[in-house]
């Protein structure tokens, strides 16, 4: 798509975070039209900031947090200029001026700076050893710092405090929390609550210090503790300040938009300029400055209305609401909290035993806060009895015990459709019964596509679920995979237990893992684990494989079988063919052809006369019948073409012979071309190289099979011993990453390219050396299969059994 | 009458996998299972795969063109769901010898 520049209104957006990203998909919705360029000072395209706690616990890979690809940007034609901070905004001249100089024209202009860490005066703060949790930056370097026994101290016992500290004990360090306030989370919790928490949290480890002002950090250089006025000393290896966060409108404030906490915004979400707006965390609406995601949410779907011409839709402000797990406690907590300020009555139950803390405040026989500590189940219907003003009177018996609901599927029948399911994101139960009856939404992945209900903490997705198992007539859970009856176990967790219990062979896997007997999907896919997990050392099980890789040769639908000889590169001499030629008179093979490959195919041939051919044609196996690296396809390349570019058989060829005889998830078909005019189609292989002046680009998962995909760009690299390397990682991490049967452009694409490059060809050095050794392991082990037409490996694996007793016609024993 | 016919030493087929022989005229696919072996006609109803070419589960071979289940111990067809089987003959093992039941080849031929 190329990028119109002459019409369309131009919309600048600075911040790529959730406020401003949610904000402009909403756009884009409505109206395509814009012209849009977004400017952002971290590197990274935009994440799900929320779940960097869950990154600092292990739980998930920075990979997994990232909201909206390169590859969105790209198809929604937005320019994104990553890590260039806006130095000015010129309201006159509607221009912003970025630090590196550059000056880019709005017509509108959308402020979703958020904000950044507040970092209290305390004496120290610069040491080494200080961070604080706010970005993917911090989660790396937290990550990288913390280890077993380290002493970490984390300053704040507000949520984000909380969660940083659960990453870090998760990652091994001794935590301890310092919070200035007398109880944890004063914004969320009254002091009961709050005390419950705290209890919660010691009984997992966690030390707990209240009402501790800290005066200094201490140490030469790098962190050595903590000191507090009262005169209190700690020792400490790592520090987290995470004392709350302030709104970033300093470009605001400058460009002259009325500022007070935050930028001021109107019901429109309209700064005090007609043509700037602002939302999310650097935003205050009717004196309040929201830091919570639903809220952001509501005000980039109230901005986007008015952006593209509703000016229906109004932002009202927001009750807020959290809830959360904190280190394994549920916690929920909703509207005015504190009964003596907001003039209303409190209802409680407390049960120490259980740890189960809940209030609940009404005013006027309607609920106005809530606070649910250790068990938040009734937290939604909560939730909307605050939303909808309902008058409770004549349920306040009960009210802290609602009806308990007879199944998930029958509570969320009872729910209005205005009810937010996915409080994230935003999703009301209408929205998601919508996608199910009208878009053909069936599953929870493609309620998470269309709707995205349930990518943000995901604590809503039983409710997804449960509301699709009632509405949708089609429904079907998504089990976790497992290969079959046989071994009820998902791949990865196989592929775990094989390895840490160094199984060696597929029915050792199956007698203590499974059935004992397996069948004819497991069996060959655990063949493959097993030879993949030990590098080819591993004690092979014929009778686990298929005839293919029995015999080596690919069975056809007369129970004879082809043979294709290895032909590197589609290279050949005269003397091969002529053996070839030879071979398929002598053996009266029925059918000679070339195929797709640049090979040649010898067709209905009798199993018991494929180690004679074999042993005729004095050729290695070219591996045409299994799961292995097909071939190598060239093109002529720089050796004769008149407009190649680089040598790309010998590049074939010496790709070939490095990969050849390895089993992999499926087969893989590779090329290679010298130019980028791709005779030898490489951008619809599972990995190709494309030849260019000075350069190879590497591209995986191509397919032009049942369905077509071109190739993703993997890496561009300056010279052939890279770009063969660079084959080497992926091709490795291929065969260890795939699903067994999952060909590369199932694989790519279910990974990401983004991650698979991260994972791969840009992972840490030691990561990428790994995955070479290995290869270079199962490649030295690993050998030419049609050897075994002169040594077989199996009694009989070629040949009929002669049976002793001759009983001719008429004539027995 | 039926009569046992020496066919093989047990060696001759490795644990779990099939090979074939001709006898009396058919051709007949011998298994080596974990507790005995079993003979089945080399012919899968479907389409006459190399049934001794097929992964043995259990007491079942997946035929290895398209995957037809056929029962060794009663040569029926267990998936797809269709009323069509092979034939199976009995087999044991003495003095280390796999050996095969059959009929005469008259009796086999009517």
């Amino acid at each position: 798509m190329k990028r119109s520049r002459k019409s369309a209104p131009r919309l600048v957006v600075i911040g790529n975070g959730m406020a401003g990203m949610h904000c402009l998909e909403q756009i884009l919705k409505y109206q395509p039209g814009y012209d849009v360029t977004v400017f952002v000072d971290e590197t990274h395209v935009n994440y799900n900031r929320i779940m960097l706690s869950s990154v600092l616990a292990g739980e998930k890979e920075l990979g997994d947090i990232t909201l909206n690809p390169i590859q969105w940007y790209i198809e929604h034609n937005i320019m994104l200029r990553l890590g260039i901070r806006i130095a000015k905004i010129d309201t006159a001249a509607k221009t912003v001026i970025g630090e590196d100089g550059s000056v880019t024209d709005f017509d509108k202009l959308l402020i979703a700076t958020g904000s950044s860490p507040f970092l209290p005066p305390i004496e120290g703060l610069n040491k080494e050893g200080v961070y604080a949790f706010r970005t993917i930056a911090d989660t790396q370097a937290l990550l990288a710092r913390s280890g077993a026994q380290t002493k970490a101290i984390v300053i704040g016992g507000g949520l984000l405090g909380l969660e940083a500290a659960r990453g870090l004990q998760v990652q091994g360090c001794d935590v301890k929390v310092i919070h200035i306030m007398d109880r944890l989370m004063e914004r969320q919790l009254d002091p009961i609550g709050g005390g419950y928490l705290k209890l919660s949290m010691e009984k997992l480890g966690v030390q707990v210090l209240l009402g501790k002002s800290t005066e200094a950090i201490l140490g030469n250089g790098h962190v050595t503790g903590i000191r507090f006025k009262c005169g209190l000393e700690l020792p400490a290896d790592l520090i987290v300040v995470a004392a709350g966060i302030r709104p970033n409108v300093q470009l605001g404030r400058e460009a002259g938009l009325q500022v007070k906490r935050g930028i001021v915004v109107t019901d429109h979400l309209e700064t005090s300029h007609p043509d700037i707006y602002a939302v999310g965390e650097c935003a205050e609406h009717n004196g309040t400055v929201y830091g919570m995601v639903a809220p952001l949410f509501e005000q980039g779907k109230v901005l986007a209305a008015r952006m593209t011409g509703n000016d229906g839709p109004q932002y009202v402000g927001s009750t807020m609401a959290t809830k959360l797990k904190i280190m394994g406690v549920d916690v929920f907590s909703a509207g005015e909290i504190d009964e003596v300020a907001s003039g209303g009555e409190a209802i409680r139950f407390e049960d120490p035993n259980e740890g189960i803390y809940k209030k609940l405040v009404l005013r006027d026989g309607r609920l106005i806060g809530a606070i649910l500590v250790g068990d938040v189940e009734d937290s939604s219907r909560y939730t909307e009895w605050l939303r909808s003003g309902t008058d409770l009177s004549a349920l306040r018996r009960r009210i802290l015990f609602p009806d308990a609901p007879v199944d998930s599927g029958s509570s969320i029948a009872s729910m209005p459709d205005s009810e937010v399911i996915c409080g994230c994101m935003g999703v009301t139960k209408g929205t998601i019964i919508h996608s199910i009856h009208a878009e053909g939404v069936s599953n929870l992945s493609q309620l998470k596509v269309r709707t995205k209900a349930s990518t943000g903490c995901g604590s809503c997705t039983g409710k997804c679920q449960g509301l699709l198992k009632a509405v949708c007539a089609n429904f079907v859970e998504e089990v976790k995979q497992t290969l079959c009856a046989c071994v009820p176990f998902a791949e990865p967790q196989l592929k775990e237990i094989i390895q840490s219990q160094k199984l060696k062979s597929v029915q050792e896997v199956l007698d203590i893992y499974g059935n004992g007997i397996g069948c004819e999907i497991c069996r060959p896919a655990l063949s493959y684990l097993v030879d993949m997990i030990s590098c080819g050392d591993y004690d092979e099980d014929r009778s686990s494989r298929f005839i293919n890789d029995r015999v080596h040769a690919n069975i056809q639908r007369d129970g004879t079988f082809s043979v294709i000889p290895r032909m590197r590169g589609g290279v050949t001499t005269p003397s091969e063919l002529r053996k070839i030629a030879d071979v398929a008179e002598k053996y009266h093979v029925p059918l000679v052809k070339v195929t797709g490959s640049q090979r040649i195919d010898l067709l209905g041939v009798r199993k018991q006369d494929l180690p004679g051919m074999w042993a005729d044609l004095g050729m290695a196996s070219g591996q045409g019948y299994t799961k292995g690296v097909r071939m190598v396809k060239t093109c002529v390349g720089s050796q004769f073409c008149r407009f190649g570019t680089q040598d790309a058989i010998s590049a074939g060829v010496e790709l070939e012979s490095r990969l050849e005889n390895l089993f992999t998830p499926h087969k893989t078909k590779l090329g290679v071309v010298g130019c980028p005019r791709n005779c030898a189609e490489v951008t619809v292989k599972d990995i190709g190289l494309i030849g260019q002046e000075g350069s190879w680009q590497v591209v995986v998962g191509g397919a032009a099979g049942k369905s077509v995909r071109e190739a993703d760009v993997l890496v561009t690299v300056d010279s052939t011993p890279e770009a063969l390397e660079a084959v080497e990682i992926f091709f490795q991490y291929y065969r260890e990453n795939a699903h067994y049967l999952e060909r590369t452009y199932d694989f790519v694409p279910r990974l990401g390219i983004e991650k698979v490059r991260r994972e791969s060809v840009y992972a840490a050095d030691s990561v990428k050396q790994g995955l070479l050794d290995r290869l270079h392991k199962a490649k030295s082990l690993s050998s030419d299969a049609w050897l075994e037409g002169i040594n077989p490996k199996t009694a009989n694996q070629f040949i009929q059994i002669e049976p002793l007793s001759l009983m001719a016609t008429g004539a027995n024993q | 009458m039926s009569q046992w016919h020496d066919v093989s030493t047990t060696d001759s087929i490795p644990l779990r996998e099939g090979r074939c022989m001709n006898f009396a005229g058919r051709e007949i696919a011998i298994f080596h299972l974990p507790d005995r072996f079993m003979a089945i006609d080399n012919l899968c109803p479907h389409n006459q795969g190399p049934l001794c070419d097929g992964i043995v589960k259990g007491t079942t071979v997946v035929c290895p063109l398209h995957g037809w289940n056929v029962s060794l111990e009663t040569g029926s067809v267990l998936k797809p769901d269709v009323p069509v089987g092979v034939r199976t003959y009995p087999v044991r093992v003495k003095d280390g010898l796999i050996q095969i039941e059959m009929q005469t080849a008259e009796e086999l031929a009517a």
